[in-house]
């Protein structure tokens, strides 16, 4: 007789498995957010398996700051062709010509909050009822709470204080015209069942996770990339590290860290003993105690 | 191996007074699953707030309304893993008016830690917790007494707290329940094992809940495959695939067993159980696979998939225990729509038999006002069929959300009698 139980990554498999098939049937157009990150990748390749022999029925979308590495454009555009999916983008530039937003001005400017009024708006005009996400609940304090099935006004706003009661695994997707949901199938893995899970799978992620020499600069306690977006301090120089990237945001405030961790195996290995959380390298998350908890108010990932 | 890890949910109900933050403070911090730059941030809000020592209570407070009340509010998600397993600790409010929050950490729980002040002993808010978890029917209940240094490490004091406890759980339907003495400050029988109750032979909590057996406890018995969607792919290579999509609840199903599909009761044998990996022989709860039947029949989203020989009851009157989770009361006689597994329906609160008062354990025959956090026994008439088992017998079977339709919020959360 064999065993009836599944180990943990089965057991956290089948269950982002089953919230992505409940997205499918509880809405009509749902989308994955697609970051180019590990997480996002990971929910990506759950769809795969969730609808396996069909294809993945959603599309993937991007919101395109225009601060990218390079590297995570390839990797998206070589994703979509391999899965026959469609793309869509999201520019924060064309938000800013078109005068929906303004450039963050001063030293620490970035494009990470004005990301939202281009996600609400490309939301909105594509007809969105459901966007998925790759957000976890150990990520940061405020994801503590967030549900399976995230409410969205129709301003895209998340009300904290008043999120639906989610019991069993009973999830309500019912919504009003012009509201949506966030839904995070990954809510229960942790970085470590991440590495694992991609160690297990052999899913492609991009070089950047990888340790490899790069330009950079030491900036809040971690390396900053150079770019071309970059503006150099007085006293801060360029160097070149042997370095990896723990998470992936913009190239303007993801923040490096020295490594030697040139494979999956190596990552989940050194990952297993950190003493920093992977967002500590996250300059967007420092801004105060509860950064994350007012981006997401305002309809932030 | 890590690759056998099981993964153990539990829950953890308290109020700020019991311990109940530095008891997890420390099962996270003695699993080394703090990180240095949370430590950091909670060391300077400690500060900032004139706390003597790092107050490891602060790591459990999410949002800005609670980190400025030093309450917890909603239910948070915490995660550690050891060399053993998982675990996923639902963090709950103690509070009398938070009883929906408990209710929602409980309902996907193994287990339940809950504590009780050795000075103290068993309170009220005691009873309400063991009672939410016996509702809820979490398979295995810790009773944690804390604070034991404060009275000496005592075993009289620990002996007296499970008289009090065993003389009114007698009345609940716990199957496992066990008592631990525990300082969580100090770290005594939390990870390491106390130096200063040598009478207590006992386990540590973390090593309790590294080895006490949950594979039992969802049910193997009865097979039930709730269809969540239809899989067909119509490419060249899977022309005529057609395939269930679902997560097995319970019980176990093979390759070329007679199901019955309800509510339809048509019959058929199943041809093969597919995942993206390649074909099973068998599915158990909580795997989730796609299923093809030899046959040709209509199904869709809110059917069963069940073996022939044993079916759950296809019931439109129904006798729910009801936890009201809405700050509108329950309108008498309004219509709901009503989620039972992947099936949906209307349904109509017909009548509230009685509601039960959480603190005494009492039935109330004459307040029959449902509001929130109110705990009642109710019958529910729905428009059509639901195929439910009862709730002591399979947890995700027996259970339903009621939803106002004219809000679209969930209202009320339901356990078949």
């Amino acid at each position: 007789m064999s065993k009836y139980y599944l180990n943990y990554l089965d057991e956290l498999e089948s269950e982002a498995i089953y919230v992505l098939r409940e997205v499918w049937a509880q809405f009509q157009n749902p989308v994955i957010l697609f970051s180019g990150g590990k997480d996002s990748i990971v929910v990506t390749h759950l769809a795969r398996k969730a609808f396996y022999p069909s294809k993945i029925p959603f599309a993937l979308m991007h919101v395109d700051t225009g601060h990218n590495f390079p590297e995570t454009i390839k990797f998206r555009d070589d994703l979509i062709d391999s899965l026959g999916v469609r793309l869509i983008v999201g520019s924060v530039q064309e938000s800013i010509d078109q005068g929906r937003v303004a450039e963050e001005k001063g030293k620490n400017a970035t494009r990470n909050a004005l990301q939202i009024t281009t996600l609400l708006d490309a939301i909105e005009s594509n007809k969105v009822d459901c966007a998925i996400g790759g957000g976890r609940r150990d990520e940061e304090k405020a994801r503590a709470k967030e549900r399976f099935f995230s409410h969205r006004d129709d301003f895209g706003q998340w009300d904290p204080k008043n999120q639906r009661p989610e019991l069993w695994n009973l999830f309500n997707g019912k919504q009003f015209e012009g509201e949506h949901f966030r839904v995070f199938p990954i809510s229960n893995w942790t970085e470590m069942d991440v590495w694992n899970y991609i160690k297990r799978e052999n899913i492609a992620i991009p070089s950047l996770y990888f340790a490899h020499e790069r330009e950079v600069v030491w900036r809040s306690n971690s390396w900053i990339p150079n770019s071309e977006f970059l503006k150099l301090d007085e006293g801060e120089e360029v160097l070149t590290k042997k370095i990896r990237f723990r998470t992936l945001g913009d190239i303007t405030i993801t923040g490096g860290i020295e490594s030697d961790a040139d494979t999956v195996e190596k990552i989940a290995q050194e990952v297993s003993a950190m003493r920093q959380t992977e967002r500590g390298n996250r300059s967007d998350d420092k801004r105060s105690e509860t950064a994350m908890e007012d981006r997401k108010k305002q309809g932030y990932f | 191996m890590i690759d056998n890890n099981q993964l153990l949910r539990f829950t953890t109900a308290g109020s700020v007074d019991d311990g109940k933050s530095t008891l997890i403070g420390r099962l996270l911090y003695d699993s080394k699953s703090i990180f240095e730059d949370q430590l950091e941030a909670i060391e300077t809000t400690s500060k900032k707030k004139g706390h003597v020592g790092v107050d490891l209570a602060l790591f459990t407070d999410g949002l800005r309304d609670e980190r400025e009340q030093g309450i917890t509010i909603d239910v948070a998600y915490r995660y550690f893993t050891t060399p053993k397993r998982k675990f996923i600790i639902a963090d709950t409010p103690g509070h009398i008016q938070y009883t929906r929050n408990m209710v929602t950490g409980a309902s996907t729980a193994n287990a339940a830690i809950i504590l009780v002040d050795a000075r103290h002993g068993v309170i009220e808010q005691t009873k309400r917790h063991a009672f939410i978890a016996s509702l809820l029917q979490i398979p295995h209940v810790i009773v944690c007494i804390n604070k034991m240094d404060l009275v000496d490490f005592s075993e009289e004091a620990y002996n007296k707290v499970i008289g009090q406890f065993e003389e009114f759980s007698s009345k609940l339907l716990v199957k496992d329940v066990r008592f631990i003495p525990i300082s969580a400050l100090l770290g005594d029988n939390v990870v390491n094992r106390s130096e200063n109750m040598d009478w207590y032979q006992g386990a540590p909590l973390l090593h309790t809940l590294e080895t006490m057996h949950i594979s039992s406890d969802t049910n193997k018995v009865d097979a039930r495959f709730p269809v969540q969607t239809v899989l067909r792919p119509q490419s060249e290579e899977f022309r005529d695939y057609r395939g269930y999509a679902g997560r097995m609840a319970s019980g176990v199903l093979r390759k070329g067993d007679e199901i019955t599909i309800m509510p339809s009761g048509f019959t058929s044998k199943i041809k093969s159980i597919d995942t993206f990996s390649g074909e099973v022989e068998e599915a158990f709860a909580p795997m989730s696979v796609s299923i093809t039947l030899e046959d040709d029949i209509d199904i869709s989203r809110g059917d069963m998939i069940v073996r022939s020989n044993n079916k759950p009851e296809a019931q439109q009157d129904i006798e729910v225990m009801l936890c009201w989770l809405n700050n509108s009361p329950a309108k008498p006689r309004a219509k709901y729509s009503i989620k039972h597994t992947s099936n949906e329906q209307k349904a109509m609160i017909k009548e509230v038999m009685y509601k039960i008062d959480i603190n005494t354990l009492n039935r109330n025959s004459e307040d029959m006002e449902m509001s929130m956090n109110d705990i009642c026994k109710v019958k529910i008439r729905t428009t059509k069929p639901l195929m439910v088992d009862s709730y002591r017998e399979n947890r995700t079977t027996g259970s339903i959300i009621l939803i106002d339709d004219a809000t679209n919020e969930t209202v009320a959360a339901g356990m078949v009698v």
